[in-house]
């Protein structure tokens, strides 16, 4: 089992979840969140105050899935997250040890 | 000679007439001749004094329904300007961690100036009294009733023109708000405004509108400096945003000034609020002629242009310096031109009023782009840039503009001579004391309410975590 963050630009969250979806992976976690990277942030003047504001707003996108659809996974978000412009986002692979459905108890693969 | 004695002998009479009250009503004055009749009625659409005056019973003694109608709205949406006008103007201005703060002090001022008004306040500012400062004949709104005060109008009653002016009596001390907002503890806000009202309101709405005076150089034949203001420019605009400057100062910065971001949290409130004022303003500006009448519609006429006016000159100062018009310029321009016009806006003509807004748009972009910048000062929302300035300015350019075309009123033989000349002088010499008096008693009740409240500002931890939660129990957001 492996977890997927994607950490992509807001306008993109339909494309990537449909693609997802026709890939078969049946649930995902999304969470609006702020962050920089090398995209750099905006000024905002109000009044003669200038603020630059270095945090821009992303949307970052979880799923658990199997070892075997992690490249497809992969693949699918990077291809539909895709502008060619800085700023189009990351995407972070790491283990998940176990996986519990509170439900019915159900452990491993089988509760993702 | 020859009407002097009647005079004197009727005066006498009168006199006597107050010592025997029945022996009064038997001298009643006689019936009105039908001329006396058509001319009362002819004063009326006219707003003019009745023909009827000491000569014969009025059958029209009381006041006028048009002028009182159009008075009525006017009161009305002067209050609109502050509730809630104002309140949203600022309220989107603020983080929103403080937007609940600044509605608690504009409803806390609206009820209690009103109180303030109805036990003493009315009377000092309009009751007659010495130049300086009214009597004390009206508090409680003694013989303040339904009948007109001819000090003020012939057509409306008495009652609603004090009503009328307690409306701008709440919103004067509501607009130095903006310039601590986020900082100050409510108490303090509210011990503050009610000292000032009666060091620096009371006093200056009497010195320039009061009948006797001082500076009320259009109606007082004995006013030292013969200064106009139509609609507050000076009374309203001037006390408020130099009181506002002086008060910011003392109070000092707000925590992070300069350092961390404080954009304003909701700027669609902002606009709303932008508006309210804006249609407010027709009674604040167009109502100060106290009648329905042609004076009332130029006044309106040339509110709408300075708007206008200010509302296109800032945004487009942005957007040759930096190529985008703002929202908030839009904003802050309409009211700059607002607030420039209010004390010409029944005295000078339509295409001044747009010249006005231009030099309003852009003198109070200055003040709030480079002047702050340059100064460090921590005038929150601007009431010193938008209201001080525009006010000041405009009370100026009333003098240099002012012409008889717009207001008949200013052909009266006190002030005639001063109209196209040294007019602007009287403005200058009112404005510069206004100027002072509202900087050094705030200075001196700030001083004073700090003792009393322990300290003028809120703790570092409740500035930290917002003046809505720790001082209103509140939170204008959940979720």
């Amino acid at each position: 089992m492996k977890k997927i963050e994607a950490i992509i630009k807001p306008f993109k969250l339909e494309e990537v979840k449909d693609s997802l979806r026709e890939l078969g992976v049946t649930g995902m976690t999304v969470t609006e969140v702020k962050g920089f990277g090398r995209q750099k942030g905006h000024t905002e003047i109000y009044r003669g105050s200038e603020y630059t504001v270095d945090f821009l707003p992303k949307t970052k996108i979880e799923v658990a899935i199997p070892d075997s659809q992690v490249k497809a996974v992969v693949d699918a978000i990077v291809k539909a997250a895709k502008t060619g412009k800085i700023g189009d986002g990351k995407v972070f692979i790491s283990p998940i040890e176990d996986a519990i459905r509170i439900r019915t108890d159900e452990r491993g693969e089988q509760a993702v | 000679m020859k009407t002097l004695l009647p005079r004197l002998l009727l005066v006498t009479a009168l006199w006597c007439a107050t010592f025997a009250a029945p022996a009064a009503e038997a001298a009643k004055k006689p019936d009105p001749t039908i001329e006396q009749r058509v001319g009362d009625l002819e004063a009326y659409v006219n707003n003019g004094a009745r023909v009827t005056d000491g000569k014969a019973e009025s059958r029209i003694s009381g006041a006028g329904p048009g002028h009182s109608a159009w008075m009525m709205t006017s009161a009305a949406l002067v209050l609109f300007m502050t509730l809630p006008g104002l309140a949203l103007f600022y309220g989107g201005l603020v983080r929103k961690k403080n937007i609940l703060s600044v509605l608690a002090q504009c409803l806390g001022l609206a009820g209690v100036v009103s109180l303030l008004w109805w036990a003493c306040g009315y009377s000092l500012a309009f009751g007659k009294g010495s130049g300086w400062l009214g009597g004390m004949q009206h508090a409680f709104l003694r013989d303040v009733g339904t009948d007109p005060n001819g000090d003020y109008s012939a057509w409306i009653p008495h009652s609603l023109f004090m009503v009328y002016q307690l409306m701008f009596a709440i919103i004067t001390p509501a607009l130095t708000v903006g310039a601590i907002a986020e900082r100050m503890k409510f108490s303090a806000i509210m011990l503050f405004s009610v000292l000032w009202m009666f060091a620096v309101y009371f006093p200056v709405a009497h010195w320039v509108w009061g009948i006797d005076g001082w500076m009320n150089g259009l109606w007082n034949d004995g006013a030292k400096i013969k200064a106009i203001d139509f609609a507050g420019g000076i009374v309203v605009h001037m006390t408020s945003g130099w009181s506002a400057l002086a008060l910011c100062i003392v109070l000092g910065k707000r925590l992070g000034h300069g350092k961390e971001p404080m954009p304003p949290h909701n700027l669609a409130l902002c606009m709303v609020g932008t508006g309210m004022l804006w249609a407010g303003w027709y009674g604040f500006n167009a109502g100060s002629a106290v009648a329905a009448d042609g004076v009332a519609v130029n006044a309106f006429v040339t509110t709408t242009l300075s708007a206008a006016a200010g509302c296109v000159t800032w945004p487009a100062i942005e957007y040759v310096m930096r190529g985008k018009p703002s929202v908030l310029g839009f904003c802050s321009g309409a009211v700059a031109g607002l607030a420039t016009i209010t004390p010409a806006s029944g005295f000078v003509t339509p295409g001044v009023a747009v010249l006005i807004g231009v030099m309003a748009g852009a003198a109070t972009w200055f003040a709030c782009n480079i002047i702050k910048a340059k100064f460090k000062y921590d005038d929150s929302l601007d009431t010193f840039g938008v209201h001080a300035v525009g006010g000041t300015i405009g009370t100026l350019l009333a003098g240099v503009f002012a012409t008889t075309a717009a207001n008949p009123n200013l052909g009266a033989d006190r002030i005639k001579a001063l109209v196209g000349s040294t007019l602007w002088l009287e403005q200058v010499k009112a404005g510069a004391l206004v100027l002072v008096w509202s900087v050094v008693a705030t200075v001196v009740i700030a001083k004073i309410v700090s003792v009393c409240c322990d300290g003028l500002r809120v703790s570092e931890e409740v500035e930290t975590i917002g003046l809505d939660l720790t001082e209103h129990g509140e939170e204008g957001y959940h979720g």
